[in-house]
């Protein structure tokens, strides 16, 4: 099932070992964010606005107040109201001030399911029954969903202190348009002058959820003197203290977070939502606050991603080569700005060696949650349009779809339409898998069809901290400042285990909370095999030096006359003395009497993450009748760089399908004409269930990124962004009819394949 | 409210509880009786994270009042390893890795070990649609179809033995 | 906060009077797995929750007559293990398996699937083309009625509020017989029925059809009985010409919605669908090839 290149002497990285945290897991023994409790804990419960769009005239809680078991009401005016000039503070891209607003509405509900006050109460029952007695008044304000009515002059608008940025000259009236973005390479204008074959269409998309079976939940413990402790389910622990911290205007080193174990995030965790009303509302209660949504909550109340409308332009010679390249992308950012309108413009052409690209993407607002990551943000809407489009191409041209995207392939020394120039890429590498590979040459029935489709991720570094500490009898401890949501725990102690030379079982991973660890950025981007991963290997070579510094000690001869092999310490040569090897734990032993305990910890900014490229195949069967589409046969070629725990790896990419698969043919948000969500709930928002899928073929293509002590590369993302198009491009081969909008849903194919009769 | 007095067995001991009458029985397993295996995915039977074996039947332990429990007797993931000895269909979930996030994990184990009990030889069929009931989000599903088929292939072997 | 209750009679007696008692909403429970959905988001408030699982008779299985006695809270996965049933019936047999996932099959019973009237309940299409009944007891005593006669609206049922249903009866079956359920979904399970179409019928040593019953589901409030669609196949075989009848008169029959879950004109052409395919495994069920 797998290929992988290169196996160089590696004793663990590369095995596929249980997971330390397996047995927990399979127990049920494992703490989410729902299952601790903690002495005096009370209950949290949010009010939501059942308005799309409305001004909130009054909020009147005393009622609440005075119910008995009511132990604190919050609203916006718990919150320091963060002024404009203060809304970016820090590094990030984040919007403090929206964000705040975001968690708590103030002056306006910007949508239905938008938090607009909360309760504490000694039981569940008590909190809910508060939440029905606090008073809101609304204005209802007209509405607006869909991202192209957004942006119509008439719009209803969401802010009227937003002004689009990127335009000239600069807009004096207010828009649902946060930001234009523009990319430009070379001439598409004369780039299309020398096409002889041109494709172009409109492409939308629906907004879809990243659907974690975990609802968010935490708890918050606010001492009397401010110092507060937050556990809570989360891609980034100190993501969750820097937010609370600047949000509620208290010092950092005040909060300390402890990251849950995680039931799935795929990027909806990289924020907060309940955490600073649990810390606002333990302050004014003085108790505990235990907050869990509900699945209602989830769906109704965060982040999806994006809906969009893409239009794409494709321009090329006869002989395949793409002469002209543009797109417009226009992003749903939902409440407030900040759609993965950057992503989606720099990912969708990355795959192609372009001369002439022309790129414009619009972050619009609109009446709905505000958009989260999902999974390699923006990229698969943009792919869906433009791996759609080069399928359109290929037929024009009469050309294998493998072979016209191995005509226009990035490779080495390609230089991206967004601003890179490629090294160590692996993109063609996965399109001769894709093409030798036996499902390629499988043979199709009546109604069946076969869809090729790319997709690229960036994959990032950044900031990482790693601990090694070695035991007295030897074994280690691996202290990671990442949460692990796909086994990168796994992963962080197998790469110790193969420096340190010793079984990865003698190599036990752990979590840290904030104050255990130095810092690291989120877990996302599909960075923390490789960053956090860099940082684990850096700490143990560390550890390595002084293990050898001690032996010397031991042995009474120079550091440099001490290598380092398969756990032991050995004498570098026949000069340096006639010792018999040291282990690990003969050094540990001894190690109060060489200078103490043995262990480092470092904190780095991991450069040199390599992209990641994928291609699949998705073989379908469509119901003409129905409309009903069956995925048969699904394979899916990544280059990996190296996978350290490839089991690990394969999961990734299967996830990652399944994630597309649903995007594709049945996920999305329905509303109704006031602008509520008519299916808040796993009934009638379609995940795929396993009798849906096939098995997923895993074709991992190791071409290792070298700035990665072991080659690795961020693996998670990229296997989410080719399935819609890889499904779509399928369903054209098997029926001749090309479905240009998501979700492919039975209806809509019916639909269409009436209308083209 | 008055609270009201229920008697079961769970996970083979004898398990005495009391509960309001609109508890469900996922909420008195983990909020009463402190068994926070059994996970809350949706609340509405449509996610499997609650699945709980009621009388040898699967169920969704959020689709049941407590008070329901009078009498009967309950398997949770709890339960399903027999003291340190993991159930084989544990075991080969950890052999296969077929839990990434491992939050639907128990009730997939669950539902899994509710097919062994009735049928050693399922096919690859019929193993997906008696999961249909337990989202993943994680995994598509692949490795845990196969950890399944393996633990069958397992238990087959015993029985011979 | 509204007082829930909860009381489990040991006799339907005991059960009736409890409901006729009842001061507020009083809800029979039996598989739990609409009800406790409805609880919990709050579109239902009840006081009182009566579960019927302890009267006897109300979970099992019996052949009387040639034909079947199933207790009105028998759940599906029971109803799915009874070999003579699924033999005799394996179109209502069928449809009752379709009500939701492995677990809820574990709990869902016929009475809560044709009692929580929701238009797309899989049983009941296959209920009423088999020609199925209810026995229903009340103050008043014991009566039997048609399940066509059961649901008068979405949500709402001809039943008083102290009437519960005890039992489900099948009729004994002419030789040559056999029915059979569809419904469609947008994905391969866990989906509420978009469409759903039972066809039961009789066929004589020909393999002409002699009697027949065609019912749809999602497709109007309520779940429809279509006798044009039973007059396509009656005098016929199941040719194209008897296929292609028996399609229109199922689009002609159906009431449909637009909702999320599928359009007017979807549901429409797919009524004629899966009748069409519905009917040719009745037919095969019935031995037509033989």
């Amino acid at each position: 099932m797998t290929f992988i290149e290169k196996k160089s002497g590696l004793k663990v990285v590369g095995t596929r070992p249980i997971r330390p945290d397996g047995v927990e897991k399979v127990t049920g023994r494992a703490a989410f964010g729902a299952d601790m409790s903690m002495p005096g804990m009370v209950f949290g419960k949010v009010k939501r606005s059942p308005h799309a769009h409305a001004k909130i005239l009054s909020i009147k809680t005393e009622k609440a107040q005075a119910l008995k078991g009511v132990l604190a009401v919050a609203t916006a005016e718990d919150f320091p109201n963060i002024p404009s000039e203060e809304a970016f503070m820090g590094e990030g891209p984040m919007n403090f001030r929206d964000l705040s607003r975001n968690c708590m509405a103030r002056g306006k509900a910007l949508y239905d399911g938008h938090a607009v006050a909360a309760v504490a109460a000694t039981t569940e029952a008590i909190a809910n029954a508060a939440l029905d007695l606090i008073e809101v008044e609304y204005q209802v304000l007209p509405h607006v969903i869909d991202v192209e009515a957004a942006m119509a002059p008439d719009a209803p608008l969401l802010h009227d202190d937003l002004f689009t940025q990127g335009v000239e000259p600069k807009p004096t009236k207010p828009s649902n348009v946060a930001k234009r973005v523009h990319f430009e390479l070379g001439d598409v204008k004369a780039g299309f002058r020398e096409a002889e074959v041109v494709v172009e269409g409109t492409y939308a998309t629906a907004p879809v959820h990243q659907a974690y079976i975990e609802p968010h939940a935490c708890i918050a413990n606010w001492n009397a003197d401010g110092q507060s402790h937050v556990w809570t389910s989360s891609q980034g622990q100190f993501m969750v203290r820097a937010y609370c911290a600047k949000l509620l205007g208290m010092p950092i080193a005040n909060l300390r977070v402890t990251p849950a174990e995680i039931g799935g995030g795929f990027g909806g965790k990289t924020l907060v939502y309940l955490e600073p009303v649990a810390l606002v509302l333990s302050r004014k209660s003085g108790r505990p606050v235990k907050m869990v949504m509900s699945r209602e909550e989830v769906f109704r109340g965060t982040g999806p991603t994006s809906g969009a409308t893409v239009w794409v332009k494709l321009g090329a010679r006869k002989d395949g080569r793409i002469t002209a390249a543009e797109t417009v992308l226009k992003y749903q950012a939902g409440a407030f700005p900040g759609s993965p309108i950057g992503p989606g413009c720099m990912t969708g052409f990355a795959m192609y060696d372009l001369k002439n690209v022309d790129i414009t993407g619009y972050d619009v607002v609109s009446n709905r949650p505000k958009v989260a990551a999902y999974r390699a943000p923006g990229a698969p809407i943009a792919s869906f349009a433009v791996e759609s489009a080069m399928d359109e191409l290929a037929r024009k041209l009469g050309m294998d779809p493998i072979a016209l995207r191995e005509k226009n392939a990035a490779k080495d020394g390609t230089k991206a339409a967004y601003g890179p120039t490629f090294k160590d890429i692996g993109y063609v590498e996965t399109l001769e898998a894709a093409k030798t590979h036996p499902h390629y040459k499988t043979k199709l029935g009546p109604n069946q069809g076969r869809g090729v489709a790319s997709g690229f991720w960036f994959n990032i570094g950044g900031e990482s901290s790693a601990a090694v500490h070695v035991a007295e009898d030897g074994t280690v401890a691996v202290v990671s400042s990442n949460p692990d949501i796909g086994g990168s725990r796994a992963s962080m102690a197998m790469m110790a285990a193969e420096v340190l030379g010793i079984p990865v079982e003698r190599c036990r991973p752990v979590v840290a909370d904030t104050s255990s660890i130095g810092y690291s950025f989120m877990t996302g981007g599909s960075r923390v095999t490789f960053a956090t991963g860099m940082a684990t290997v850096q700490a143990a070579e560390n550890v390595v030096e002084q293990l050898k510094k001690r032996a010397a000690m031991i042995w009474e001869i120079s550091p440099d006359a001490v290598e380092w092999k398969d756990g032991k310490a050995y004498p570098a040569g026949p000069n340096a003395g006639n010792f018999e090897p040291l282990s690990l734990e003969a050094i540990a032993a001894k190690s109060g009497k060489t200078g103490g305990p043995i262990g480092h910890e470092i904190s780095i900014n991991a450069q040199g993450a390599g992209p990641g490229f994928g291609t699949h195949i998705c073989d379908v069967e469509v119901d003409k009748e129905t409309g009903h589409v069956t995925i048969l046969r699904y394979t899916a070629v990544q280059d990996v760089g190296r996978a350290i725990h490839p089991s690990y790896v394969e999961g990734q990419i299967q996830g990652g399908v399944a994630q597309g698969v649903g995007w594709a043919l049945n996920e999305e948000y329905v509303y109704d004409s006031k602008g509520r969500l008519e299916n808040p709930g796993f009934l009638d928002y379609r995940v795929p269930v396993a009798s849906d899928l096939p098995m997923i073929e895993a074709v991992m293509v190791e071409v290792p990124n070298p700035r990665h002590p072991f080659g690795a590369r961020g693996v998670g993302e990229v296997p989410i962004v080719p399935p819609m198009a890889a499904v779509a491009n399928a369903i054209r081969d098997a029926i001749g009819v090309r479905m240009m909008s998501l979700p492919m849903s039975p209806p809509k194919l019916r639909a269409a394949i009436d209308k083209a009769k | 409210m008055s609270r009201t007095h229920v008697s079961t067995v769970i996970n083979g001991e004898q398990t005495d509880f009391l509960c309001e009458p609109q508890q469900t029985l996922l909420d008195v397993l983990r909020d009463e009786l402190n068994l926070t295996g059994s996970k809350e995915g949706c609340g509405s039977g449509d996610c499997g994270a609650c699945s709980v074996i009621l009388d040898g039947r699967l169920v969704c332990s959020c689709l049941m009042l407590a008070v329901e429990a009078e009498g009967h007797s309950i398997q949770t993931i709890e339960g399903l390893a027999t003291g340190s000895k993991l159930h084989p269909v544990q075991q080969k979930f950890l052999e296969h890795a077929a839990l990434q996030c491992g939050f639907c994990t128990p009730g997939l184990l669950v539902a899994a070990k509710a097919l062994l009990d009735r049928n050693l030889n399922p096919t690859e069929t019929e193993i997906r649609y008696w999961i249909a009931g337990n989202l993943c989000r994680c995994t598509g599903y692949d490795k845990v179809v196969r950890a399944i088929q393996d633990a069958a292939a397992e238990m087959r072997a015993e029985k011979r033995a | 906060m509204a007082t829930l209750t909860y009381q489990a009679p040991a006799t339907v007696q005991d059960a009736v009077r409890i409901l006729a008692g009842a001061a507020g909403l009083a809800k029979p429970l039996s598989g739990g797995t609409d009800l406790l959905v409805q609880l919990r988001s709050g579109r239902l408030k009840p006081e009182l929750i009566v579960d019927t699982k302890k009267i006897p008779g109300m979970i099992g299985i019996r052949e009387v007559d040639g034909g079947f006695v199933i207790g009105a809270a028998t759940p599906g996965a029971v109803i799915g293990e009874h070999a003579a049933l699924e033999k005799a019936w394996p179109g209502v047999v069928e449809a009752a398996n379709l009500i939701g996932s492995t677990q809820v099959q574990g709990r869902a019973s016929l009475a809560g699937n044709l009692c929580n009237a929701s238009p797309a309940a899989d049983s009941v299409p296959a209920l009423i083309a088999a020609k199925a009944t209810v026995v229903i007891v009340g103050p008043k005593g014991r009566r039997e009625a048609p399940v066509e006669s059961i649901c008068t609206g979405p949500g709402r049922t001809s039943l008083a509020r102290d009437e519960i249903i005890t039992e489900f009866h099948l009729p004994k079956r002419p030789p040559r017989s056999g029915d059979a359920y569809l419904r469609f979904i947008p994905r391969t399970e866990m989906d509420i029925a978009v469409v759903g179409a039972g066809v039961n019928v009789t066929l004589d040593a020909n393999g002409v059809c002699r009697e027949a019953r065609v019912a749809l589901g999602a497709v109007a409030p309520t779940a429809l009985l279509v006798p044009e669609a039973a007059a396509a196949l009656i005098g016929h075989k199941l040719d194209q010409a008897t296929l292609d009848a028996l399609d229109a008169a199922a689009r002609k029959a159906c009431k449909p919605i637009d909702d999320k879950r599928g359009t007017i004109d979807y549901r429409i052409k797919v009524a004629g669908v899966l009748a069409r395919r519905a009917a040719a495994i009745a037919f095969e069920r019935a031995g037509a090839h033989r």
